[in-house]
């Protein structure tokens, strides 16, 4: 083993780990992906959704074969006061075509198939071991990984080992995580019965609903909640920027209970049976957070590269993932062609990424991250909302005064010039 | 009746390393806010403070998200790594 050399060492048996491993492994190259979890998925949470366009491209039928949960087709976002909930809910017959589709995943079924994908085209995992270092030679192009105390070498490196990239920090292609840049995601799924999940949802089989929460679930703090329906279980969590810790007094993993408990949410949960409870990072820096992308001898991809998008609403990160992975597997295909693993030859990587909707669409989105850092959309807009609604929907007798007055009065709490000013700042970020 | 994080980390399967704590933190730090914040982060609620005003912490049940590592850089947090391959919590659903 220690005397062979492969076309490329991965690291990380993840989205991005997989899909580049299975595409390289296609076009006959030597493949090793090495996974520190036992088994496939193990590290992996996911904030619930992704989109299918990217995996289409590679696995077409994706949405048909992989153990996804179910399609999402219906669209929720609530903003949440105390005992009220201001919702918004959009329904498209187009997300059930699968170019646009969209999944609710659970990473403990999707990464086996994933692996097993790229095992079958040829690629080799080890699993349960951990990589600590990658391993360079005196000019420092990256040579190989030291893994369990073993040494295994390859021409190229892949780092595809998630958020909290120990290595591409090692290699001073990225800088410690800052906390404006990232959030905590906390989550639990809870368990149901399929029939259970569709009654209480108002889904068919396959279907689902992916609902989304601001304001009182993070108590004002930068940050909101998600609720997944899966196949047979819900995934329920919340995200908040870590630099927001602290704000508004409530712990994240007293939000998630909050959420659970709110009047809107409480009764579709009833019964069901915690099965897992999970913490992860989210990288939320958007286009400005993006790292130094490869080196000589290495590439960074998927959420190693902070290659996420921060929506405001929600972020979206696995489909970009896969897309970066598979614009590695290209780059790593034309170094081997050419023989030249060098730095120059792999910046082929950063032009792809710069061509493809990755890096377009996060610089579409680069002011979204300052436009959010702004507790009146989190503390006061959902107040304001709840104040308006109050008035056009309760009756209990008395007078009722004339709703437009109502309304400026809730509007003017916030102020009418910064509500003008977060509208077209607004306007400015998406 | 909510769920305390004991319940809920009880239904996690975790590999225990009793040989290799892979975060190391420091037993005091002057910033109490940032003690206060750091217990409040941690989704495991591994952090707590002791009478005398240290730092106490387990790395057992740790979900190993690196929030407290973010956060506290160097100030708390001396060193953060992955658990060795294998070990460590092992999500069934993730």
């Amino acid at each position: 083993m220690a005397e062979e050399k492969f076309d490329v060492i991965i690291v990380g048996g993840g989205i991005t780990g997989c899909v580049a491993a299975y595409l390289l492994a296609q076009a006959e190259m030597e493949v090793l992906v090495v996974e520190r979890a036992e088994e496939a998925g193990q590290k992996a949470v996911t904030g619930g959704r992704m989109y299918g366009h990217a995996m289409e491209k590679i696995f077409p039928g994706f949405g048909e074969e992989a153990p996804v949960e179910r399609k999402i087709v219906r669209e929720r976002i609530s903003f949440l006061a105390e005992e009220t909930a201001t919702t918004l809910e959009y329904d498209d017959e187009e997300m059930r075509k699968p170019e646009k589709a969209s999944y609710s995943i659970l990473r403990g079924n999707l990464d086996p198939w994933l692996t097993e994908k790229a095992e079958e085209a040829g690629a080799m995992f080890i699993h349960g071991i951990r990589v600590d270092k990658v391993l360079t030679d005196d000019k420092g192009k990256a040579i190989g990984v030291l893994a369990g105390e073993e040494e295994m070498y390859a021409d190229c490196v892949l780092l595809a080992d998630g958020v909290n990239s120990l290595l591409a920090q090692q290699l001073g292609l990225k800088k410690e995580l800052e906390p404006k840049q990232v959030a905590v995601g906390v989550k639990e799924v809870i368990q149901f019965s399929e029939e259970e999940i569709n009654k209480r949802f108002g889904v068919k089989d396959g279907e689902g609903l992916a609902w989304l929460f601001a304001g009182d679930v993070t108590n004002g703090a930068v940050g909101g909640g998600f609720l997944y329906t899966d196949k047979d279980s819900v995934s329920i969590g919340i995200v908040e920027t870590i630099e927001e810790i602290g704000y508004g007094g409530l712990a994240p993993r007293d939000m998630v209970e909050r959420l659970k408990n709110h009047p809107s949410v409480r009764d579709y949960l009833t019964g069901g049976e915690l099965v897992e409870y999970s913490a992860h990072l989210v990288t939320e820096g958007g286009y400005d957070m993006i790292p130094q992308l490869y080196g000589d001898g290495v590439i960074v991809a998927g959420d190693a590269a902070a290659l996420v998008m921060n929506l405001g609403f929600t972020i979206r990160g696995m489909d970009l993932c896969a897309e970066s992975a598979r614009l590695a597997a290209e780059t790593i295909i034309a170094a081997k062609e050419k023989g030249d693993y060098s730095k120059a030859s792999l910046s082929l990587y950063e032009k792809k990424l710069n061509d493809s909707f990755i890096v377009k669409d996060m610089k579409h989105y680069r002011k979204m991250p300052a436009f959010i850092d702004n507790h009146r959309i989190f503390e006061q807009y959902p107040g304001m909302m709840e104040e308006i609604m109050k008035g056009l929907w309760l009756v209990d007798g008395g007078e009722k005064e004339k709703f437009f007055k109502t309304a400026m009065g809730a509007v003017k709490k916030v102020g009418i010039f910064k509500l003008f000013g977060d509208v077209r700042k607004a306007m400015g970020a998406l | 009746m909510a769920m305390t994080i004991e319940d809920k980390l009880g239904h996690n399967r975790f590999n225990v390393d009793s040989s290799y704590a892979h975060i190391h933190v420091k037993d005091k730090c002057d910033d109490q806010k940032l003690v206060e914040r750091v217990i409040m982060a941690c989704p495991a609620k591994l952090y707590s403070q002791r009478e005398d005003g240290s730092i106490d912490f387990n790395y057992e049940g740790c979900l190993e998200c690196g929030t407290c590592r973010v956060l506290t850089h160097g100030r708390i947090v001396e060193s953060w790594d992955h658990p060795m391959g294998g070990m460590g919590v092992a999500f069934r659903k993730g």
